[in-house]
């Protein structure tokens, strides 16, 4: 059990990594494209907007953290 | 070569090359002080391990729709990406220090002076197990990235070949010097493929989710520039609110 869960806590840190908001803003993003398209709006704009805010989002709370 | 292509190898010689600097410092530190036969043993058997991957899986994700590999590369490729992204800025900014290889050789060579002498199917466990696991740590994300980035466009070996490129090319740096490459800046090429990483799943994700980039292709450098573009702006405004936190906490 302790072998499966720092297996696990390996590929957690491996793709998530410290911040679990960006990873999950991510997905949200992602899955809004996805909505978005088979509606019929070509949102190519959505993502690269998604990740400037997530970036300057998961920053803003890690340099409050350090100050 | 389609400039997808380009940034792909070079993507990829980045990542290991930046990888492997850190693999070096481990592997020179363990070897110096304790000798090379089980180190360079320790050393083949992961990259051994690492190649294994690259072949398995490489072909295996072939089977795959296109557009369910990209969605998924594409989002794997964020998440991985904006890591490295958000640490360079952090560094870049001042907030996180830069990674001193020469600080980091020198504390390998001190624990592995002290560590104990243990002899297992012949060989020198501590110098086989360090060299072992930091060049399979350091290699799997390099792994990864070749995976990911080959199997998007069904490029796997020339994305591959440009890890290994890396690797020829960071090998024979350290030959030459004879000591960890500290003049390497790291933290720039971090940056780069940070930048490159979550440029590509941008692309890939979005086009997985069904979106049609205006001017194809071309689009990639359209994300480049914007992200590049946002990450320097966000390194400014870091270095400005650092420079007035001490006033601020004065005040």
């Amino acid at each position: 059990m302790k072998y499966v869960r720092s297996f696990a806590l390996f590929w957690w840190n491996f793709v998530v990594g410290d911040d679990w908001r960006v990873a999950a803003g991510l997905a949200v993003a992602l899955g809004l494209t996805s909505l978005l398209t088979h509606e019929g709006v070509n949102a190519w704009w959505l993502l690269p907007v998604a990740i400037a805010l997530l970036l300057a989002g998961s920053l803003w709370r890690e340099t409050r953290r350090a100050s | 070569m389609s400039t997808s292509t380009v940034l792909l190898v070079l993507g990829a010689f980045l990542a290991s090359a930046v990888e492997m600097v850190e693999a070096l410092t481990i592997v020179l530190g363990v070897g110096i002080v304790r000798g090379w036969r089980s180190t360079l043993i320790g050393v083949g058997a992961a990259t051994i391990v690492l190649a294994a991957l690259v072949a398995a899986l490489g072909p295996a994700l072939r089977v795959v729709p296109i557009g369910t590999l990209r969605l998924v590369v594409g989002a794997l490729l964020l998440a991985f990406g904006l890591q490295w992204l958000r640490k360079a800025i952090l560094r870049s900014s001042g907030y996180m220090p830069h990674r001193d290889e020469d600080a980091a050789f020198r504390r390998q060579r001190e624990q592995a002076a002290l560590a104990g002498h243990e002899e297992r199917a012949g060989l020198d466990w501590y110098s086989f197990t360090v060299a072992f696991k930091g060049v399979l740590l350091e290699g799997l994300e390099v792994v990864f990235i070749v995976i990911s980035f080959g199997s998007a466009q069904h490029r796997v070996s020339l994305a591959a070949a440009g890890a290994a490129a890396a690797v020829v090319v960071v090998v024979g740096a350290g030959v030459l010097a004879r000591g960890p490459l500290e003049r390497v800046p790291e933290n720039t090429i971090k940056y780069v493929v940070g930048l490159l990483l979550t440029s590509f799943g941008c692309f890939w994700g979005a086009e997985g989710a069904g979106v049609t980039w205006p001017g194809d292709e071309l689009s990639l450098l359209g994300v480049i520039a914007f992200l590049g573009a946002f990450s320097f702006l966000l390194v400014r405004a870091l270095r400005r609110r650092l420079a007035l936190a001490p006033v601020e906490a004065a005040a």
